[in-house]
């Protein structure tokens, strides 16, 4: 079914210069509950975001209005732990289309690819330069280029290419979806099981 | 012919396509589904109009959100109700065979797949949850997938995947008294980091993971993830096909006999080729336990919390994760205070579990401060456990075995640990917040987790040897 295109991105970005997010911070287990895809923005970070008594945490990124845009970066090894795609789905649903880190865990880097959401890994070099940008200049900007593959730090004019599988580049360009493309092949499919059987 | 891993003899025999530039697309023999993870997947189908391509290659069973308490009586919390209901709904349907709330085969996903034969040597087996990795003890290749991917493989038995990297861990030599396969791999993580395993897919294998049992196999494949790998295997044995034998859904008579020769000749070849491989001494690994918030801050349970460093990023990471715990750099673990202590999960909810942890406690005492949680895997752990009598010795020493279900590892149900409570648990995360807001857990054998239920306090196990 049809997704969102991206093609080129130039936004402000959010910084959360933490190692190890792992996706039970991305959106806690107790948040998991629904069984639509919507929604789970509001629930994205949530025991970073809010106190305990449920008031917004001020000394968190997401709560400081002087940041924002549709880029989160974070540190490496961004979405380790559990598979949940939710985690995805909240990044997305709370208006983020980039995530970049300086590594990412593997599960979250396909249910992001699947979810329109692209993960940009750059080196560690690049993402402190990112991060001290961002301590300067917090409306700072990021032109992420997807037809290129570079990553662009707008204020210094800093470069970078970023890797992502030509197949997984097509479906993100022209909002493919991974799931028509089986569906399409389903012949072969029933012929590999015809095969196996003999 | 070239010399082949365990892991390229079973990928190569389910790839249906390769994607030019792109993933391959792998046929999936068993998917196993639960009640978090699979409704959007069904949404999804029903949105395009496409049937479950292969209805009797899923199983499915509700697990995440139960209740450990009461289960005849309907689910209190009404979120966790309706996501249950909505798997029963969307089963009844699809025709999936769902062993649901009440049923003698409900339990854990990683519990009852074993346990009941549906988990084979040489499958791809795949579900929408990271610790699917658990059936790897048998020789298949089993990975935890996102719910998009759910989706794909009921419309049509199928998965986009790049193959990964191959990497064999050999772990040789003799095990110490009271060293576990829990205390292996929270060791191994603890050298090689939670994204050291990143990108790869790991064999076991070695005289001391040989020697484990396969409910240890499972232990050990089950946490692969937490050192970043999508999954690990060990080759099938002798200890495989005796566990795999007779089981309901395993194949029967000949069939079984003729398969169970093909299952051992899947084991890696002389000569093969993996892109890294590491080597253990089994001599090295003593008890473990977690002083941190992720499954890689571990240490023997007789050393003290490292001091932070590495990068300015790093030392930062890890100060927050000793101040989340309230712990300082070259404090001791053992003597720490303990809350609560929970036995279970897919890492340490079977039979050999509840034995060892029983084992432990008899003629001894719970401590009468510390609030202790003993759930088995599933329906069939349960009622081994009562029919070997561990539910009265349990008793008898103050436990309570409860009833089946994931439980205080993730809190999605009613078994949450307070903020700021002490947790030695036996699951597999020790992240801020797992086991409940504020939460801080530490992770641990059914040894270790005994020891400290009886004294209250983090105890080396082998004391009481």
């Amino acid at each position: 079914m049809p997704r969102e295109k991206f093609n080129i991105l130039r936004s402000p970005f959010v910084p959360l210069p933490v190692d190890n997010v792992d996706t039970d911070q991305i959106i806690p287990a107790r948040f998991l509950k629904a069984t639509t895809r919507e929604g789970f923005g509001d629930n994205l970070f949530r025991d970073w975001r809010y106190l305990p008594d449920g008031s917004p945490n001020p000394g968190f990124v997401l709560n400081k209005p002087e940041y924002g845009g549709k880029i989160l970066v974070a540190g490496k090894n961004f979405g380790s732990g559990s598979s949940r795609e939710h985690a995805a789905w909240a990044i997305y649903d709370y208006g983020f289309r980039v995530v970049m880190s300086s590594f990412f865990a593997d599960i979250f880097r396909n249910n992001a690819l699947n979810n329109g959401l692209l993960p940009v890994q750059v080196t560690p070099d690049f993402l402190e330069k990112i991060f001290t940008a961002s301590e300067q200049d917090p409306q700072t900007e990021l032109e992420v280029d997807l037809p290129a593959q570079t990553i662009t730090l707008l204020a210094t004019g800093d470069q970078e290419s970023f890797d992502i599988n030509p197949y997984k580049k097509e479906c993100l360009l022209n909002g493919y979806d991974d799931i028509d493309y089986l569906l399409s092949i389903k012949e072969k499919i029933i012929a590999f099981e015809q095969q196996r059987n003999q | 012919m070239e010399p082949k891993t365990l892991f390229d003899k079973i990928w190569d025999a389910h790839v249906v396509d390769h994607i030019p530039d792109g993933p391959d697309v792998l046929y999936i023999d068993r998917h196993l589904i639960h009640e978090v993870t699979s409704p959007q997947a069904f949404a999804g189908i029903e949105r395009r109009g496409v049937p479950v391509f292969r209805p009797e290659r899923t199983v499915a069973t509700a697990d995440h959100n139960v209740p450990t308490k009461d289960q005849h009586l309907p689910i209190r919390e009404e979120l966790s109700r309706l996501q249950v209901e909505k798997l029963e709904e969307n089963c009844q349907r699809h025709g999936i065979t769902l062993y649901g709330l009440g049923h003698p085969y409900q339990g854990i996903v990683h519990v009852i797949g074993p346990e009941l034969g549906l988990t084979q040597p040489g499958m791809t087996i795949v579900c929408g949850d990271s610790h699917t990795s658990t059936h790897g003890a048998f020789g298949s290749i089993a990975f935890g997938i996102g719910t998009s991917e759910v989706e794909m493989v009921l419309a049509t038995q199928c998965i986009l995947q790049p193959k990964p990297k191959k990497m064999r861990i050999n772990v040789e030599g003799t095990l110490g008294k009271g060293v576990t396969a829990k205390d292996i791999i929270l060791y191994i993580i603890s050298q090689i980091s939670t994204s050291g395993g990143t990108g790869y897919f790991i064999e076991y294998a070695g005289s001391a993971i040989r020697s484990l049992s396969m409910e240890g196999r499972m232990t050990l494949c089950n946490m692969s993830i937490e050192m970043g790998a999508r999954g690990g295997l060990i080759a099938p044995d002798e200890k495989t096909i005796e566990y795999v034998r007779g089981r309901e859904f395993a194949p029967q008579g000949e069939d079984f006999d003729r398969l169970a020769e093909e299952w051992l000749a899947l084991a890696t070849d002389e000569g093969a080729v993996f892109d890294k491989e590491i080597t253990y001494d089994a001599a090295d690994i003593e008890p473990m336990i977690t002083y941190g918030t992720n499954p890689g801050m571990g240490i023997g349970i007789t050393g003290t919390i490292p001091e932070p460093e590495g990068s300015e990023a790093e030392q930062a990471s890890f100060i927050k994760a000793l101040d989340y715990m309230a712990f300082k750099p070259g404090e001791p673990m053992l003597g720490k205070p303990v809350d609560y202590v929970f036995l279970g999960s897919c890492t340490n909810g079977r039979i050999e579990d509840l034995r060892a942890f029983t084992q432990m406690v008899r003629g001894h005492k719970k401590a009468d401060h510390v609030t202790a949680w003993i759930v088995p895997g599933s329906h069939q752990v349960e009622r081994q456990a009562r029919e070997e009598g561990l539910d009265r010795i349990l008793e008898e020493s103050g436990f309570e075995l409860r009833q089946p279900g994931c439980s205080a590892c993730l809190a999605m149900n009613d078994d949450k640990i307070p903020a700021g409570k002490y947790s030695v648990s036996t699951s597999n995360r020790n992240f801020e917040g797992r086991q409940g807001p504020g939460a801080r857990t530490m992770l641990a054998s059914p040894l270790t987790a005994a020891a400290a239920a009886i004294t209250g306090r983090i105890t080396d196990p082998r004391e009481f040897f």
